[in-house]
Formats: structure tokens, sequence, C-alpha cells
């Protein structure tokens, strides 16, 4: 509960990267990591409505459930509140930005069942956040799965033309990636625990 | 605990309905365009259409048809028109289609597009003339095991004025599993004094929508519709020696443009090289010999590429683009014709120019 925002924000960036340290949201992860810029596309539309979606669900949680005693019901209502929010974001995305909707407009649909987003939701009750507290985790959680995604499609970029064993190549090798990039971001947790 | 459980549901069903709630009153601000103009030429052609759609399908709902071979997905490029007033920028998916001048120009994509304000562009007015077609499925042939030949008679109107090599867009309905209706380019393989019918010749996709509807759901004598004719792929009016490229579908266009040539009596060289895989992927070459006959100087090769071994095929085997030299007389006084897959042209294009023939002239099906 005492820890700063800005700490838990970074650490959600870098100690306690959501990805790679809770190997959540991968399938989206694997499957759109080919290239660098719809990795970017994916990324920052995550980053954005984990943002959103972390305040959305402090607010329903504290003040509609917590009252109501029904906090049991928080899965279902993260999840309708999320595909809800993603449905708003989308059209917003389309009439004001045409250029946006296209780059981002075809991941839009793919965040509503990435499972970093609710997990992050349900991380920030657990771990008794306040509100700021909130937002900060759910910007930071944004940027480190960003970062991770890119960071792959960088690494696959450079792997895909070299020579493979046949077994290798593919999902294979991006996972083996994937857990020493995990390793590599492991070796931060000392500095700071947010957990 | 009755009480619990609809304590639960009214909840639950509170908070989902306020936020469909939320969606549809978002939906019915952001989404609703209100009623947009249309103007044509400056005037030429005026109408008003509900917003949201895109421009392609706002403007075939008023009976103005755009080239548009893909059907609107964006992978084509033929549906450009000029904007007179700039709408916002150009999107990621026109970018491709778009050179220097077309993009200073206010030149789009209209499939990508959608109306959501007035919009005044500019199409030739050659467009005007393209038309709605009606009807009825007359008969069809199956040349080979994935081609067929399909003869529309038409309806309404009755007769159709076309180039011989033009081509229509075919109109799906929707069948089985699939809901969506699309349209495809096909070639048209008739002639053009055969004016109250159409042949089309058609390929099986696997898997694809409007060749799988053409293959497996149409049968004698049912409606169909389509619209055109669209293309600038036709023969151009010189003395000049020509060479033919095709592969499997890309036999329509050449069909009509040979009948048509027979009917002018002319007596330009033709040399037609045809690739195929195998015997059984050809068609057609009766009537081809036929032209060899009629025609003052016209020569048919059919090119096999994987002939089987125990044939007793005599003809050309390998790959058209190496053989091409062969038949080329003199470079400059040559014109090539190619219509195929994007592949096959793009490599004998390639090979055409390296021999010096500067007129190629082709219709991608890709
Ligand atoms: C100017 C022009 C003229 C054409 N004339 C003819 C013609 O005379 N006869 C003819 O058969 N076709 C012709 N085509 C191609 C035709 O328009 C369609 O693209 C094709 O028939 C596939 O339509 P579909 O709806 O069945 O496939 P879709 O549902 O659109 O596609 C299904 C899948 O198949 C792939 N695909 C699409 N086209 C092909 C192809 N040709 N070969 C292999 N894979 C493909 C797609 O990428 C997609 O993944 C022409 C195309 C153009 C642009
Ligand atoms: S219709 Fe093919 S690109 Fe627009």
């Amino acid at each position: 509960m005492e820890i700063n925002s800005y700490v838990i924000f970074f650490a959600a960036i870098f100690t306690s990267n959501i990805l790679l340290t809770n190997f959540l949201g991968m399938c989206s992860y694997l499957s759109v990591s080919r290239e660098l810029e719809s990795s970017f596309g994916l990324g920052m539309a995550v980053f954005f409505v984990l943002t959103v979606t972390s305040a959305l669900n402090y607010i329903i949680y504290h003040y509609i459930l917590v009252p109501l005693d029904l906090v049991y019901l928080q899965y279902i209502v993260f999840i309708i509140v999320i595909a809800a929010f993603v449905q708003l974001a989308e059209m917003v995305i389309e009439r004001f930005s045409p250029l946006l909707y296209y780059s981002l407009g075809i991941f839009l649909p793919l965040i509503t069942v990435n499972c970093a987003i609710l997990g992050v939701s349900l991380f920030l009750v657990i771990r008794q956040y306040s509100f700021i507290q909130s937002v900060a985790y759910g910007a930071g959680s944004g940027i480190g799965w960003l970062f991770a995604i890119m960071m792959l499609a960088g690494i696959r970029n450079r792997v895909k033309d070299k020579y493979l064993p046949k077994g290798m190549a593919g999902a294979a090798i991006s996972l083996l990636a994937t857990g020493i990039m995990a390793l590599a971001f492991i070796g931060f947790s000392g500095v700071v625990i947010i957990q | 605990m009755i009480i619990l459980i609809i304590n639960n549901v009214v909840i639950l069903a509170g908070i989902g309905g306020f936020l469909a709630m939320l969606l549809v009153i978002a939906d019915y601000f952001l989404a609703n365009y209100g009623d947009c103009n249309i103007d044509i030429n400056q005037g030429k052609k005026k109408f008003t259409v509900k917003g949201g759609s895109s421009l392609l399908s706002s403007l075939a709902e008023k009976m103005v048809f755009i080239p548009s071979a893909c059907g609107g997905k964006g992978t084509c490029g033929l549906c450009k028109v000029k904007l007179l007033k700039e709408i916002g920028p150009v999107l990621p998916t026109e970018k491709p289609y778009l050179d220097k001048d077309e993009l200073k120009n206010g030149v789009r994509l209209s499939c990508q597009i959608k109306v959501k304000q007035d919009i005044f562009i500019h199409i030739p007015e050659a467009l005007f003339s393209i038309k709605k077609f009606r009807g009825k499925v007359e008969r069809i042939i199956d040349y080979t095991y994935d081609i067929k030949g399909v003869y529309i008679k038409l309806d309404e109107p009755k007769n159709i004025e076309f180039k011989a090599g033009q081509y229509v867009q075919l109109e799906s309905k929707k069948y089985g599993k699939v809901k969506q209706v699309v349209s495809r380019a096909y070639s048209m393989s008739s002639p053009p004094f055969e004016e109250d019918k159409i042949e089309l010749i058609i390929r099986l996709v696997p898997d694809g929508i409007m060749t799988n509807y053409v293959h497996k759901q149409l049968h004698q004598g049912d409606d169909i519709s389509f619209t055109g004719p669209y293309g600038e792929f036709f023969i151009r009016d010189s003395k000049a020696d020509m060479i033919f490229v095709a592969g499997g579908s890309g036999m329509a266009p050449f069909k009509s443009i040979l009948a048509d040539l027979e009917k002018q009596q002319s007596k330009r060289r033709i040399v037609y090289l045809f690739g195929a895989r195998t015997e059984k992927d050809l068609f057609l070459v009766d009537e081809m010999r036929h032209f060899e006959d009629t025609l003052a100087d016209f020569t048919f090769i059919p090119v096999l590429s994987q002939a089987d071994e125990d044939s007793d095929w005599k003809g050309k085997k390998g790959y058209i683009p190496p053989i091409l030299k062969d038949y080329v007389k003199d470079p400059d006084n040559t014109e090539g014709y190619l219509c195929g897959s994007p592949g096959l042209l793009a490599v004998t294009e390639k090979e055409m120019h390296k021999l010096g023939i500067k007129n190629v002239y082709y219709d991608s099906f890709g």
C-alpha cells in the first residue's frame, strides 16, 4: 500500500513485467510478433486499453462490487467492462482518426481476449492498490507489454533467415527467446518488489 | 438463497445493460453520419446517400460503377477516383496503389474511404456508361477438371456493347455458410458481335467465394447479375506483330479477341503461347486450331510445364519466358499481350522487355 506510484509504474515495466514474469498475454504476443510495425500497433492498443480499463475496473470494484458485497462477480464484470470499453474505443477511433483506426483497428478486437488485461485488473484488486497506483500499474504494464513484444519482434526478424534445426523453427525459438528475455528481466527484480 | 441469486442476476444484468446502453448511445452519435451529398464531375450527377458506407458501395447503390476487380478488398487498386475537396489523410491501405502525382492530385481508392461528409469527385466520363446487367445462365461447359465456361443470356438490358478483352464484375449470392455477397472480375470470352449473351471462363480457386459459387451452386436457368464492361485490355490498332501469352483461365480474353480478329479478317501476325501444367489442363485446343485455319497468320503453341513422363506429348515443354525469343521477329514492331496470374505476367513482361519489346499490355488476375 505504501509503494510510490512512480515505483509501481517503473516496476511494472521492468521488474514485474506482466508478460515476462507473469507470462500473461502470450497468445497475441506470439502470433503478432512477426513484424515490428504490427507489434507496435498491437502494443500501443494494449497500452491504451490497459490504462483505461484498470481505472474503470478500479472504480467499479470499489464503488459498486464492494458496497454491494459482490466481489466474487469480479471476473465476469471485469471482462464485460473490458469488452465494452474495447468496443467503445473502436467506435471513437474510427470516427475521429481513420488513420489510427486502420493501424490499430484490426488489433483492437484481439485485445478483449488478451489475458494480460484481465490479469492486471485482478492484480490491482489483490494487491489493494489505490486509484493512482492502479492507473500507474495499468499504464506501466501496458508499456512493459509493448516493450516485450517489440523486443521479440526484433529478435524474430534477425532469426528469420538464419539456419535453424527443423524442430526449432517458429514457435519453439520464439518461446526460447522469451525465456531468455524473462531471465534478463528477472535480473532487475532485486531492485524493487511490488507484489 | 433465491434472493441472493436474483440479486446477483439483477446487478450483473444492470451493469451489462448499462454498458450496452452506453454503446448503443455512442453508436448512435458516433456512427451516424447523417445524409451526405455526393457530387460527380462538378454537378454532372448529384445525389444524397446515407453516410457511413464506403464511397465505392455508395456510388454503386446509385448505379455509378467504378472498376473494382477485387470487390472492395483494397487489393486491386482499380477503384481510383479523384477528390476535388480533401476529406482526410490517405490511409495506409491506399498508399501502395497511389503514385506521387496521384497523391498530390487527391486521387484515392474509393473502396477504402467512407462517406462521412459531402464529397466532390471527378471520374472519367466513360464510367457513366457502365451498366448493371441481369441475365440467366444459358449453359455451363466443363472445359477441364477445374475450369468451367458459363454462358449468360441477357435479360435486362438485352444487349451489351464492349471491346474484346474487357471484363465484367460478376455478383454472387449468399449460399451455404457464406453470408457475404461478393463481386469479382471475369474477362468476357465471347466476341463483341454476340451482343445478347456473354461467356465467362472461370477457374476454381480452392476456398474461393465466387468460384465455388459458380462451380458448385450455379445451374442452368439461374438468375445472375453483373456490371460492366470495364478495363483497358484490348488490341491496339496497328499493323505490328502480336504475341499473346496466357495461362489457365487467362484464355478468356484471347478467345474473344481472336474471334473478333477473325471477323475483321485481320492480316496481322499472331503467336499465342498458352501455358499449362499437363495435358489435362489444356482446353479449347480445337477452337484455336480452327483460328489457325481461318486467320491469315496465327499460330497456337501450348506449352506444358509438367507433361507426364509416359504421355505422348509432342508439343513444347517447360516454361514460356525462355522460349519467347524464338517467336519474336522484330521487337520494335511487336506488341505483347499477357493475361493470367501475377507471377506469370511479371516474369513474362520482364523477359519481353529484355528482348526489346516495348509495348506490353496485360490484365493481371491477381
Ligand atoms: C481484370 C481481371 C480479370 C479476371 N478475369 C478472370 C477470368 O476470366 N477467369 C477467372 O477464372 N478469373 C479471373 N480473374 C480472377 C477473379 O476475379 C477472382 O479473383 C478469382 O476467380 C477468385 O475469386 P474467389 O471469390 O473465388 O476467391 P476469393 O474468395 O476472393 O479468394 C480466396 C483465396 O484465394 C486466393 N486467390 C484469389 N484469386 C486467386 C487466383 N486467381 N489463383 C489462386 N488463388 C487466388 C485469395 O488470395 C484468397 O486467399 C480476373 C481478375 C481480374 C483482376
Ligand atoms: S476495389 Fe480493389 S482496391 Fe478498391
